[in-house]
């Protein structure tokens, strides 16, 4: 299942600091929801095991992440893929890139996504939802650790798919092999969730 | 015709115990200490397999034991086989990679057999499954079945370079290139037929059970023909050695061709019982059913029709890419090659064929026969060029069938078939008749003044059943024979058990074959028990599927008790102090010629058993007899399927509202059976033309592995079916038999795509022609209608 997201959100912190915390393993291991460990193997590599719950499938997903074409402070693509056991796997890059703007940071990302096996055979219809449900979550932690707040979010975020009752799960199926998931107006750190969850894939 | 002989309405016997829950179907039954499996699956379409770490695994709760590729291949268990062997065109034999029952070093489907847990308890073993960690180095798939043999591909097999299995051919390509240049109409047509999921109600299942007291090996398994099972695993994977070997087949909750072959899952069952000394049973999950039971149907085709000036058929030639899956099924070479294009005639005259099929693997699920096999996607292409070149050439279709038709029988078609026998323009008479033909303009009308619009559209397909000349099979390149057997045992108070190589699995043979008892030696079908599934109890047979279980297993049936007839006048002319040639059997009554005296069919069999009225020297005592029957031809089934139907142009939804069947299956043993079959075979055909598609997305990832997906056909999709039948007693077996099974599912598809075709005005709608597809579709009709 093919997933790609772009999107740009504004930090309120300079842009050396929103990329030291993107590279300090303790911030982001206490940011993502059900991540067990988080470890710097390498230079560039992190290893990492989170826990998460997509509709029926629950899974433990280790894996492995891969940091490369590494500007500092400016941009680096990323590559992860985690496999779940039995659930399956998931698998994901992205292009992630910070500029200053007014008032901080701008980051832009532009990621894709593959999820396989179980997930992809009863959770495809989910994936999308759990995706931003899991990011709201992410976003307050990020920001807090960044010593920000998180702003408003202009939308109501999607429910976490799970706890979504079937016809909304229904509504909320991509297309098969083209899902596109362009965040409008939301909250800055839920979209640095999406593309931070998407490492683990 | 007495109440519950051949001919009558019997309801059906075994459906007391069925509709009551009291069915011993597989996952019923327990066998005392048994452990329960669980396959590790393969997450990836296309993957190495560098590493598989199952020490956490082993230390979870329950866990008895973890077995993986190399401890198949440690112990020397063979690879599942494909069990016919095709020749390409240049003569060589078929490509076929190995098929393991558990993947070694390398998975090529998503639901591939990585490892097996087995544990105490079902959720224990899943528990530990989740712990094995295996490392795969992804590879790239191969979905797309038009690509699977293009340069510069993945590839699946060492043994199949370009991942072709086979280039096989059929029919006179120069005589047939010849047809078409002197053609003066030319109609072609690019169709995908689409893949399907079987979907048996109960899904398949598994129970290895080893005693280490006797060497002996007991499998009990969802299979539609335990006999072929036994002699698979015993000749080629080496489980056991078939005297050794029980195979126990109980109620099967459906097939559809899917419960034919032999699968890893029970292999692994078997050999794993004998490893742990323990009972191990597997049942599939819905969604293990979806990822690994045997798809259907997947094929691509280029196909053209010539025509002369006056609409006489003079050519058909077709190319088609034969998706096979992963790996090769039990039977898959034989689907689309002799089950496929020698049908291509269809019920036409056709002086001039050439067909090529060529067979690639792809990343998806194994590949073979499922509710016709063959035919429905022979029949979807003529019965598709034949609508389209009638209205190509502005003909009615319904004439331009009728101008091609067969006539004369027997009739050798240029693609090996030697069709026997068949009223192909009675059938389409009296389907017209039925369906109103002649008002369907009017109804059109009506129809479009209220916004919708309506199609009708006819399907005159024809099938090969009962296959066939175990001597023919051979020569195609069949492994085995198709011979079927039966035994009659009568016991000393005159019922009777018939054990038969067929096995039943929704087929109604406990009544029919009762039915068959009853009517020949006159005794209420309550005293008739079928004894079916069990290696153990029956004599070999070859199984039900291709509509066999009557043209075939009847046959034997019938053959035993002419002997059983045979025997028993021997013992009444003893007891009469007549002789043998004197004695008359009618009605379950022995008499002697010319005379009152007689004796029933019950007293006979005592009598074989007491002996006390003949020398057991000069005549056998007891009354048992068997016999096996190979078929002299194929039956052919074939009629006439008009389907009529409204479209909402506003939804693309199809709502069917007639359908009329007139099918010729020869003589039949049990009319409401017989309608039934015909019942669930539309069903099925309108599930693949209107909602049924198996989707692999480019990853090779099934997206369609569960209900939610996956659109089986429904009550409410159907309408009140009218179903009616000829008679053209087939000449090649004794009881004029053809066989009903897949008709319905062969004669439905084309005949609702012609009628949608019929309403849209364009040929440009593939199956499944979901309400998205239809209203697609018919936004072109409202731009062309707009344009004209």
């Amino acid at each position: 299942m093919a997933m790609t997201m772009t999107g740009e959100a504004t930090l309120p912190a300079a842009r050396g600091k929103v990329w030291a915390l993107l590279n300090d393993p303790e911030v982001l291991k206490g940011c993502i929801p059900g991540c067990q460990s988080l470890e710097r193997n390498g230079d560039n590599g992190f290893s990492a095991v989170v826990k998460t719950k997509i509709g029926p499938v629950a899974a433990t997903f280790k894996g492995k992440v891969v940091l490369s074409d590494i500007v500092p402070e400016v941009s680096y693509r990323i590559a992860g893929e985690g496999e779940g056991g039995v659930a399956g796997f998931a698998k994901g890059g992205a292009k992630v890139s910070l500029a200053d703007v007014e008032g901080g940071t701008l980051l832009r990302y532009d990621v894709e996504a593959h999820v396989g096996g179980k997930m992809a055979q009863l959770g495809s219809r989910l994936v999308d939802g759990v995706a931003k449900g899991m990011a709201d979550k992410f976003f307050a932690s990020f920001a807090e650790a960044a010593g920000g707040r998180v702003a408003p979010a202009a939308p109501a975020p999607e429910p976490l798919a799970a706890a979504a009752p079937p016809s909304a799960a229904r509504a909320a199926r991509p297309l098969v092999g083209e899902a596109k998931v362009i965040p409008q107006q939301t909250s800055w750190l839920r979209r640095i969730w999406e593309w931070f969850m998407l490492l683990w894939r | 015709m007495s109440a519950t002989g051949i001919g009558a309405s019997v309801k059906r016997k075994e459906d007391i115990r069925f509709i009551t829950g009291k069915g011993h179907y597989l996952d019923d039954i327990n066998r005392p200490g048994q452990a329960y499996a669980y396959f590790l699956r393969s997450p990836h379409a296309h993957a190495t397999i560098d590493r598989i770490d199952t020490a956490e695994a082993r230390k979870s709760p329950g866990v008895v034991a973890i077995f993986a590729g190399d401890d198949i291949a440690a112990d020397k268990v063979g690879g599942l086989i494909c069990g016919w062997m095709i020749h390409s065109k240049d003569g060589s034999p078929m490509k076929a990679g190995a098929h393991p029952a558990l993947a070694q070093g390398k998975v090529r489907y998503v639901g591939d057999h990585v490892a097996v847990v087995i544990a105490d308890t079902y959720a224990r073993a899943r528990d530990a499954a989740e712990k094995i960690e295996v490392s795969y180095s992804e590879l790239p798939a191969v979905i797309d079945l038009a690509r699977a043999a293009a340069p510069a591909q993945a590839q699946l097999h060492d043994a199949a370079p370009n991942n072709t299995i086979f280039n096989w051919h059929i029919g006179d390509k120069a005589a047939t290139d010849a047809a078409f240049a002197s053609a003066a109409h030319v109609t072609k047509l690019d169709l995908v037929n689409n893949r399907l999921i079987p979907n048996a109600m109960e899904p398949r299942s598994a129970i290895g059970d080893y005693d280490a007291g006797t060497d002996t090996l007991t499998l009990y398994t969802t299979s539609q023909n335990p006999h072929v099972a036994r002699l698979v695993l015993s000749a080629f994977v080496g489980l056991a050695p078939e005297h050794k070997f029980r195979v126990i087949a109980p109620d099967v909750g459906g097939g559809f061709g899917s419960k034919i072959f032999i699968y890893a899952e029970e292999t692994v069952c078997a050999w794993a019982s004998k490893k742990i000394d323990r009972p191990v049973k597997w049942t599939a999950e819905r969604t293990e059913s979806f990822l690994s039971d045997a798809h259907g149907r997947d094929h691509v085709t280029h196909a053209e029709l010539a025509l002369d000036a006056q609409g006489k058929i003079t050519g058909l030639r077709a190319h088609t890419i034969a998706n096979l899956g992963a790996y090769m099924s039990t039977f898959s070479s034989f689907v689309p090659t002799y089950a496929y294009a020698p049908l291509l005639s269809g019920q036409y005259d056709i002086p001039n064929i050439y067909c090529e099929v060529d067979a690639v693997y792809t990343n998806t699920a194994p590949v073979d026969a499922y509710r016709g096999a063959g035919r429905p996607e022979a029949a979807f292409l003529v019965e598709r060029i034949v609508e389209i070149a009638a209205r190509e050439t502005g003909r009615d279709p319904a004439e331009l069938r009728r101008i091609n038709f067969v006539k004369a029988f027997p009739h050798q078609t240029p693609v090996l078939m030697a069709y026997d026998t068949g009223d192909f323009g009675g059938a389409l008479d009296k389907a017209l008749e039925l369906a109103d033909y002649k008002g369907a303009s009017r109804r059109k009308a009506e129809s479009a003044a209220k916004g919708k619009l309506r199609g009708i559209g006819i399907s005159a397909y024809i099938e090969a059943c009962g296959v066939a000349p175990s001597q023919a099979v051979g020569m195609l390149g069949g492994g085995v024979g198709l011979w079927e057997s039966a035994e009659v045992r009568v016991n000393p108070i005159g019922t009777v058990e018939v054990l038969t190589g067929c096995h039943s699995h929704g087929q109604g043979n406990e009544t029919t074959y009762a039915q068959l008892v009853s009517s020949r030696l006159g005794i209420p079908i309550e005293n008739v028990s079928v004894v079916h599934g069990d290696t153990d109890k029956v004599q070999f047979g070859m199984g039900t599927y291709g509509s066999r279980s009557g043209a075939v297993g009847m046959s034997a049936l019938s053959k035993a008790l002419d002997k059983v007839e045979a025997k028993a006048k021997k013992v009444a002319g003893h007891v009469l102090e007549a002789s043998e040639g004197d004695i008359e059997f009618k009605e379950g009554k022995f008499t002697v010629k010319g005379t009152d005296k007689s004796i029933d069919f019950g007293s006979v069999a005592l009598n074989a058993y007491t002996a006390h009225k003949f020398n057991g020297q000069e005549l056998e005592p007891g009354l048992k007899e068997g016999a096996f029957w190979d078929p002299t031809n194929f039956t052919f089934p074939a009629g006439v399927h008009i389907c009529e139907l409204e479209i909402d142009p506003e939804t693309g939804v199809v709502t069917i509202d007639r359908w009329t069947a007139v099918d010729d299956f020869g003589k039949l043993i049990n009319p409401m059976i017989v309608e039934g079959q015909v019942h669930g075979g539309i069903a099925q055909g309108v599930g693949q033309a209107l909602l049924e598609g198996a989707r692999y997305n480019e990853d090779g990832q099934l997206v369609t592995a569960s209900y939610m997906d996956y659109c089986m056909p429904r009550a409410d999709n159907l309408p009140s079916f009218k179903v009616e039948t000829i008679e053209t007693p087939c000449p090649s077996n004794p009881l004029g038999l053809k066989g009903c099974g897949e008709a319905g599912a062969i004669a439905a598809p084309p005949a609702v795509i012609n009628a949608i075709t019929d309403a849209l005005g364009h040929e440009d709608v593939a199956m499944p022609a979901t309400p998205q597809v239809v209203w697609r579709a018919a936004q072109k009709t409202a731009t062309k209608r707009a344009a004209e």
